[in-house]
């Protein structure tokens, strides 16, 4: 059977689009192998300071630990929060579930500058309060971050139950099955694959998010992106370029890695 | 069914209770605070509204946010169409290869991704460099912190967005038709034209409002690439919270920003159903 293809034209165009989505990725790792203190080209020598002060400077380290810390804790929290209301919207479809998913989805569709300054009020209020929880404090970036991906985690798992046989809900309640036992030994053993991606795309949102981050934090609670940030407004720092590459490298990896999984998840 | 009892009713109260308490303490309570900010700072009444339409700074500000925005939904809608096509007609092997040039960028986070831009637009970055080398140019060109770089920067954010209302589009499309109109004579271009663009009417609404949206509550890039020099709204918002500081116009652009961005949603949920979106 004949198939439509694109022909030369489409794919001279599809070809200037895709190097302008590539160049800037691959900008970044000749600057980063600059020897000078400043962001530049190299010219002839090549140097991996930069790749060095990264583990060096404690500042990066402590960062990045920071950042690992809050992801954990608000992919957790906000994994199981959407879980719990996944499974009630599903198992008991009550009524007003459009609304109330609708208000869920929220901050994802309000402009993220809008969740910040709505953030920001919330944690300088609280933070009279306690001394541990409130504006600049990582529990209340962990927090923060848990109402921006709980959005995205409640989609995700909504769509894998949405996949999911009734009938064995049905017959496991027409067994006797309780709430609980329906909830943690039927449903969720079928919904594994839905409730680790949302846990995983929380923790990366929350680890690369900098627009919330950048109105609830000053000086105590320097996550990655921040410190990366503040690198970037003042004197840029050639180190960020060294990062860069690597979290890139890391990217490609982990998308390789998923695309092989994928082919043979669909193969078999 | 025993649908509506009253254990029932306990079950779904129970396991839906906790995200939305939280959501409404963390988020709906807070943001009515916001609103009243807009209210009462520094004095109570509709001053901070009065002043955002005749403040020129502000005015000024909207104005650059809603002409960048309408350039970048341009050049991102188009830049995506053109990679899409690939993607959802190719080869196989042309599909792999776009769809690895759409979801790198899409998976790499938006600092990464403007510093990238830093890198070969700033004065010492590698375009300049190179055409100073080959003697092009003597001095350097400015690319970045104005509104070429902010553009640029957004519309490399932007595209992949851009990509996944079109490639629904483009493969619910029935290749039948297009097969006919080839079949009856007409030529590579004018199929294009007047049957595969059309067809994709509703990905093209839909991508445009989606990055459009999107362009209007920037935050980051705009605040790298633009240097202080090209404001847009976002910025001017975190502007007048830390380092006017005042917090009552800053919080009344919020509250204008969600009311037109939710009058845009209202508009785009017209046009198109949430699932052609993905």
């Amino acid at each position: 059977m004949p198939t439509y293809r694109p022909g030369p034209v489409s794919l001279i165009l599809a070809v200037l689009v895709a190097l302008f989505l590539l160049m800037p990725l691959l900008a970044v790792i000749p600057v980063s192998l600059t020897p000078s203190r400043m962001l530049a080209m190299p010219t002839g020598e090549l140097s991996l300071r930069h790749y060095r002060s990264l583990i060096e400077d404690p500042r990066w380290l402590e960062s990045i630990l920071l950042s690992l810390r809050i992801g954990m804790v608000s992919s957790i929290f906000s994994t199981v929060l959407a879980l719990t209301f996944s499974l009630g919207v599903w198992m008991f479809q009550p009524r007003f579930t459009a609304a109330l998913v609708g208000f869920v989805l929220l901050p994802m569709v309000v402009p993220p500058v809008v969740s910040a300054v709505t953030l920001y009020f919330l944690l300088t209020s609280v933070s009279g309060l306690t001394s541990f929880f409130g504006y600049d404090t990582w529990l209340g970036v962990a927090m923060a971050h848990s109402v921006m991906t709980v959005p995205f985690a409640t989609v995700l798992i909504l769509v894998s139950l949405s996949q999911l046989d009734r009938r064995i809900d049905l017959a496991a309640r027409g067994l006797g099955a309780g709430v609980w036992e329906r909830a943690t030994r039927v449903i969720m053993p079928n919904i594994k694959f839905g409730i680790v991606t949302a846990a995983l795309l929380s923790f990366v949102l929350s680890w690369e998010e900098i627009g919330v981050t950048l109105f609830i934090t000053s000086v105590n609670a320097i996550t990655l992106p921040r410190l990366m940030w503040m690198g970037l407004r003042d004197n840029i720092d050639p180190a960020i370029a060294a990062l860069s590459v690597i979290l890139i490298v890391i990217t490609v990896l982990v998308l390789a890695v998923r695309s092989v999984v994928n082919r043979q998840r669909t193969g078999n | 069914m025993m649908k509506g009892t009253l254990s029932d009713r306990m079950g779904a109260a129970l396991l839906m209770a906790p995200l939305l308490l939280f959501l409404i303490l963390a988020y709906a309570w807070p943001f009515l605070g916001v609103v009243k900010w807009s209210f009462t700072l520094p004095t109570a009444g509709l001053g901070q509204y009065h002043a955002l339409l005749t403040d020129d700074l502000v005015q000024s500000v909207f104005i650059r946010t809603l002409r960048i925005a309408a350039i970048v939904t341009v050049v991102s809608v188009t830049a995506a169409y053109a990679i899409t096509v690939v993607w959802v007609r190719g080869s196989p092997v042309q599909r792999v290869l776009a769809e690895f040039c759409i979801l790198v960028p899409f998976w790499i986070s938006v600092l990464t991704r403007a510093f990238g831009w830093v890198a070969l637009l700033s004065n010492r970055g590698l375009i300049n460099t190179w055409l100073q080398s080959i003697g092009f140019i003597s001095e350097p060109l400015t690319l970045v912190r104005n509104e070429f770089g902010v553009i640029v920067g957004m519309s490399h954010f932007l595209i992949p967005f851009a990509v996944f209302p079109l490639a629904s589009a483009m493969r619910s499309l029935d290749e039948r038709v297009l097969l006919a109109a080839r079949g009856l004579g007409s030529s590579r271009m004018r199929t294009f034209w007047t049957v595969f663009v059309p067809m994709t009417r509703s990905g093209i609404i839909g991508s445009a409002l989606i990055v459009f949206v999107f362009s209007l509550g920037f935050f980051v890039t705009p605040a790298i690439l633009g240097g202080g020099r090209s404001v847009m709204i976002a910025e001017l918002i975190y502007l007048r919270i830390f380092q006017s500081p005042d917090w009552g116009l800053g919080a009344a652009i919020s509250v204008v920003l969600v009311v037109f961005v939710g009058a845009l949603m209202a508009l785009l949920f017209r046009y198109v159903k949430p699932k052609q979106l993905v």
